[in-house]
């Protein structure tokens, strides 16, 4: 049988390695790539515990498909964001958009 | 009219004429000697009437005619102004209003009135040429100011009143000699009369506020006419020395004496002051301010001679005043015979005379010396007008031959008798009263009897050294009048000379009657075959002054005979001598006491030493070092040092202190926090993931922190 | 070691590897590709996690969306987004340091508690029940239907906030910018 802390550790992986991406990738379509690993290592938590808990109680699931929308909106906003970024720095290096500082 | 009521009356009317004349009546001469000659006889109307009253009553110094006010409070008591009618203050009425009324009147006729005024006469200077003086009314104004301050002086009850009189009449004197003031020797002559008598008047300032601290009175009939305060002020010891608190005090208002009435050492004054015109002479210098000093120690008398009986020995005041004014009488009349100028012998004979009557204060012969006071300042004063009036008389000759001489040298003048005869026979009368002439003259018997007192009571040191300075007066009166009058004429100048006008010899003629006639009222009983005749007035009335009635002496022939005996010689001896002298012959004298003579030409160099000792440091300490010295270098320059110091520290302050503390700290706060925010600010680099990662380190720290504290 | 065990361990190992790729990957597209697979694992894992359904949502909105999506971007803008020079930025290491050590903390909390080292249980009900159930759950007034009208707003803001912040500059606005 396959322990919960199983699946945990994987999810832990995914989110880290994720989080490293978020914090090392130059290219801001990198980063964005890492934050979707994020959030299925989230996604497959929330699914372990809904299955290693009360599988019959539904919401674990609900909420996995709500993550599934909120995911799907973000990226494609960040996109966009990032083409308009482009458009006007001429650069997606997310070490040049540097605008937030003194 | 109540006594009291006419004695506050007599000083006003000139007081009145005075301010009349400087506020308006000075544009016109005439009515500016009106005013001042209609005062001064109102006063001397009032002072007979006062007189003639005073006579009927009996025992006079018991019951005086007094009346004060209360004037300036004090505390407790206050001071006051008063008048005190006594046998002393109506006897100097007497002699000062008839002084005061014939020097008025010779003014007028002085200063050329009727005359032409002459365009070349310049205000300040004496006029050149017999015009009339430029200045006459502010002449009448001034003397009338001073018989105002005579008659304060003569009537006031108490010390506080007599000063001020006594030094109206010391600024009165000021002004007067200064009255040319276009001459420089005026101008020095009225500094130093002012100077000299202020010395004198400081210490007896002192003995006035002495005595006030003693008694806590000025009253002279409280102090004077009280047993208790005069015995008690007798044995009360002074601050200084061994004398008595009244002995002390005697001496300090004897000082005042001393500077107003000419004395050795404060004598340097009064021959300079003869830079003023004749009847300022006249009035300040005989008759009136000089007396003020006698009438003052006869007026404290009793306080002087306090702890003396009559008979008995001096007291050590007593001695210092008979002392002083022994040799003063002597050492003055050894200058006057070296004089050439008229008006110096005058002078320095009055110095001499006023030497007799303080000798007489301090030998105890109040009466005596109140009888000489009287007789000096009439035939003084008639011996000055007459002076100037043959000064008038020369210089008009010096107009008429345009001859360049002195008209004040005796030894350009001589034969003047028939020129000017009234001005000789007066002047004579005068000149043999002040010789002391026998029996005839008021000057031998106030002589007379000083000399008689002195004998009488053993003082004989004082008797010869009078008597000695009674012949040298004697000798040096007849040279007088002998180059002057008698013989021929020595210049041309003096050869048209002519007589002067009726303002100048009636008052001469009316002086001359009271230098004769006054010597009758005092003629001691005693004195053989004239004594009894009549009684001895004078004695009699002056004597009720005091508390106790001075016996009167019992005659003796020896002074008697001395005092005839050098009177005469002398006037012999004079006459000898100078009958004979020719145009620019030397004084016989010089040729008989050699070496001397120019020592008492120069009045044994007093002057010169009073230069050198006094006057010289006085100007050194003034200029040299109070003014250059302490003003200049030590005053000033603490000040420019305090200012150059104050820059010195404010600069060093500025650069020291505000620049680099006071700046610094506050531009190092601001660069500081400028640094420091550029140093912070690089945080902020603009770099999301940065942010990121600090945050996820920093939050892991809290939560782990946490984690284990809880845990 | 259980069939099923070998299984998941396959398809971690897999997820894992891949996602390591992803991040490491130097060419964009390659990082692309490298995501779908990891998706795929992930979607691998719900059919052994017994949610057969969120598995084929994963397949078909993940990858055949988001991934598509991605890749679309980088093809379509492949000159825009030449990757120049290093892929890694400055704080690569500090990053790695920190996730590793993350990593190791929650391991260790995950193996710490006893309670996650329970197998699963059975799922009392059929898998098309629960289907229904979820189908049911997200429309019942009482239950989801709130999360689920606001997760449909949230993605029509989204479509709109996207369109309006990527679309082309016009003429005037490309001078408004330049003052």
């Amino acid at each position: 049988m396959i322990p919960l802390s199983w699946y945990l550790i994987l999810a832990a992986g995914l989110f880290t390695i994720g989080l490293f991406g978020v914090l090392a990738r130059r290219n801001a379509v990198a980063i964005l790539m890492s934050i979707e690993l994020m959030l299925n290592a989230v996604i497959l938590n929330l699914v372990a515990f809904w299955r290693y808990g009360q599988p019959v109680d539904i919401s674990g699931q609900v909420f996995a498909i709500i993550v599934f929308a909120v995911a799907a909106s973000e990226a494609a906003v960040g996109l966009a964001l990032i083409l308009s970024i482009y458009r006007r720095r001429s650069t997606v290096a997310a070490e040049d958009i540097n605008m937030l500082k003194w | 009219m109540q006594l009291d009521l006419i004695a506050w009356l007599i000083p006003l009317p000139p007081i009145l004429a005075f301010a009349a004349i400087v506020l308006w009546a000075y544009r016109s001469n005439r009515l500016s000697h009106g005013l001042a000659i209609g005062g001064v006889a109102i006063s001397w109307g009032l002072a007979m009437l006062l007189f003639v009253q005073t006579l009927g009553i009996e025992r006079f110094g018991e019951h005086p005619v007094t009346s004060s006010v209360r004037w300036l409070p004090t505390g407790q008591s206050a001071l006051e102004i008063g008048v005190l009618v006594d046998p002393l203050s109506t006897i100097g009425l007497f002699f000062v209003a008839w002084t005061l009324l014939a020097i008025f009147v010779y003014s007028v006729g002085y200063h050329n009135f009727g005359h032409q005024a002459d365009p070349q006469d310049v205000k300040g200077l004496p006029p050149k040429s017999g015009g009339i003086e430029p200045m006459y009314a502010r002449f009448f104004a001034f003397i009338s100011l001073f018989a105002f301050g005579m008659l304060v002086l003569v009537l006031s009850d108490n010390l506080l009143l007599l000063f001020i009189g006594w030094e109206l009449m010391g600024l009165c004197s000021y002004l007067l000699i200064g009255f040319w003031y276009g001459r420089p020797s005026a101008r020095e002559a009225m500094v130093k009369a002012f100077l000299t008598t202020r010395v004198g008047d400081v210490f007896m300032l002192l003995g006035i506020a002495y005595l006030y601290s003693q008694t806590g009175t000025l009253s002279f009939r409280q102090i004077l006419y009280n047993e208790q305060v005069l015995n008690t002020l007798a044995s009360t010891p002074a601050v200084i020395g061994g004398l008595s608190a009244a002995g002390l005090i005697g001496l300090l208002l004897f000082i005042g004496t001393i500077g107003k009435s000419a004395q050795w050492p404060l004598h340097v004054w009064l021959p300079d002051a003869m830079e003023g015109p004749t009847p300022v002479s006249a009035l300040i210098h005989a008759a009136t301010m000089v007396s003020a000093g006698i009438y003052m120690i006869l007026r404290i008398f009793p306080l002087l001679t306090a702890g003396w009986h009559e008979g008995g020995g001096l007291t050590p005041t007593m001695m210092v005043i008979a002392g002083l004014g022994a040799f003063t009488a002597l050492f003055a009349a050894t200058i006057a015979v070296a004089q050439k100028d008229i008006k110096r012998v005058l002078a320095y004979s009055t110095i001499s005379q006023l030497g007799y009557m303080v000798a007489a204060v301090g030998i105890g012969a109040f009466v005596a010396a109140a009888f000489h006071l009287v007789t000096h300042a009439f035939f003084k004063a008639l011996l000055f007008l007459g002076s100037g009036s043959v000064i008038h008389g020369v210089e008009h000759g010096v107009h008429e031959t345009h001859e360049h001489v002195d008209p004040q040298d005796m030894f350009n003048m001589g034969g003047l008798r028939h020129k000017m005869p009234v001005t000789f026979w007066t002047f004579l009368l005068g000149g043999l009263a002040l010789s002391g002439f026998p029996i005839l003259t008021a000057g031998f018997w106030s002589k007379d009897e000083i000399l008689a007192d002195a004998f009488a009571h053993g003082h004989t040191l004082v008797f010869w050294m009078l008597a000695l300075a009674a012949l040298l007066t004697a000798f040096y009166t007849m040279r007088q009048i002998t180059l002057t009058f008698l013989g021929k004429p020595r210049s041309q100048a003096v050869g048209h000379a002519h007589e002067s006008t009726w303002t100048m010899t009636a008052p001469l003629v009316v002086l001359a009657v009271f230098a004769v006639g006054f010597g009758w009222v005092g003629i001691p009983e005693a004195f053989p075959g004239l004594g009894g005749i009549l009684p001895n007035w004078f004695h009699e009335f002056v004597g009720g002054a005091l508390p106790e009635h001075p016996a009167a002496i019992a005659f003796d022939p020896t002074p008697l005979l001395v005092s005839v005996g050098v009177a005469l010689g002398g006037l012999l001896l004079g006459w000898l001598t100078y009958r004979r002298i020719q145009a620019g012959a030397p004084d016989p004298l010089r040729r008989l006491l050699g070496p001397v003579y120019p020592v008492l030409e120069n009045k044994y160099y007093f002057d010169e030493l009073y230069d050198y000792a006094i006057v010289r440091p006085a100007y050194w300490l003034a200029e040299t070092f109070t003014y250059t010295f302490l003003d200049r270098r030590v005053i000033d320059g603490l000040l420019h040092a305090i200012g150059r110091n104050s820059l010195r520290v404010g600069a060093f302050l500025r650069s020291r202190i505000d620049l680099p503390v006071v700046n610094g700290i506050g531009d190092w706060i601001g660069e500081s926090t400028k640094s420091s925010g550029h140093q912070i600010r690089v945080v902020q680099s603009g770099r999301v993931q940065q942010y990121l990662l600090v945050g996820i380190v920093f939050t892991g720290l809290i939560i782990s922190f946490f984690l284990l504290a809880g845990a | 070691m259980t069939a099923m065990q070998a299984v998941f361990l396959l398809l971690g190992l897999v997820t894992f590897i891949s996602a390591v790729m992803v991040v490491v990957s130097p060419q964009l597209i390659h990082a692309g590709l490298w995501l779908v697979l990891t998706l795929a694992g992930v979607a691998g894992l719900f059919v052994l996690l017994e949610a057969p359904f969120l598995a084929v949502v994963q397949v078909v909105i993940y990858i055949g969306a988001i991934a598509i999506l991605i890749i679309f971007a980088i093809m379509l803008t492949r000159r825009m987004l030449r990757d120049e020079g290093r892929q890694l930025n400055s704080l690569w290491a500090g990053a790695l340091v920190v996730t590793l050590i993350l990593y190791a903390v929650l391991v260790f909390l995950i193996l710490q508690e006893p309670s996650l080292a329970a197998a699963s249980q059975p799922i009392q009900a059929e898998s098309s029940v629960l289907l229904a159930d979820l189908g049911r759950a997200l429309v019942d007034v009482d239950r989801f239907i709130l999360p689920f009208e606001v997760a449909s707003v949230l993605l029509l803001a989204a479509l709109i906030g996207a369109i309006y912040v990527a679309r082309p500059m016009m003429a005037g606005e490309d001078r408004e910018r330049q003052e």
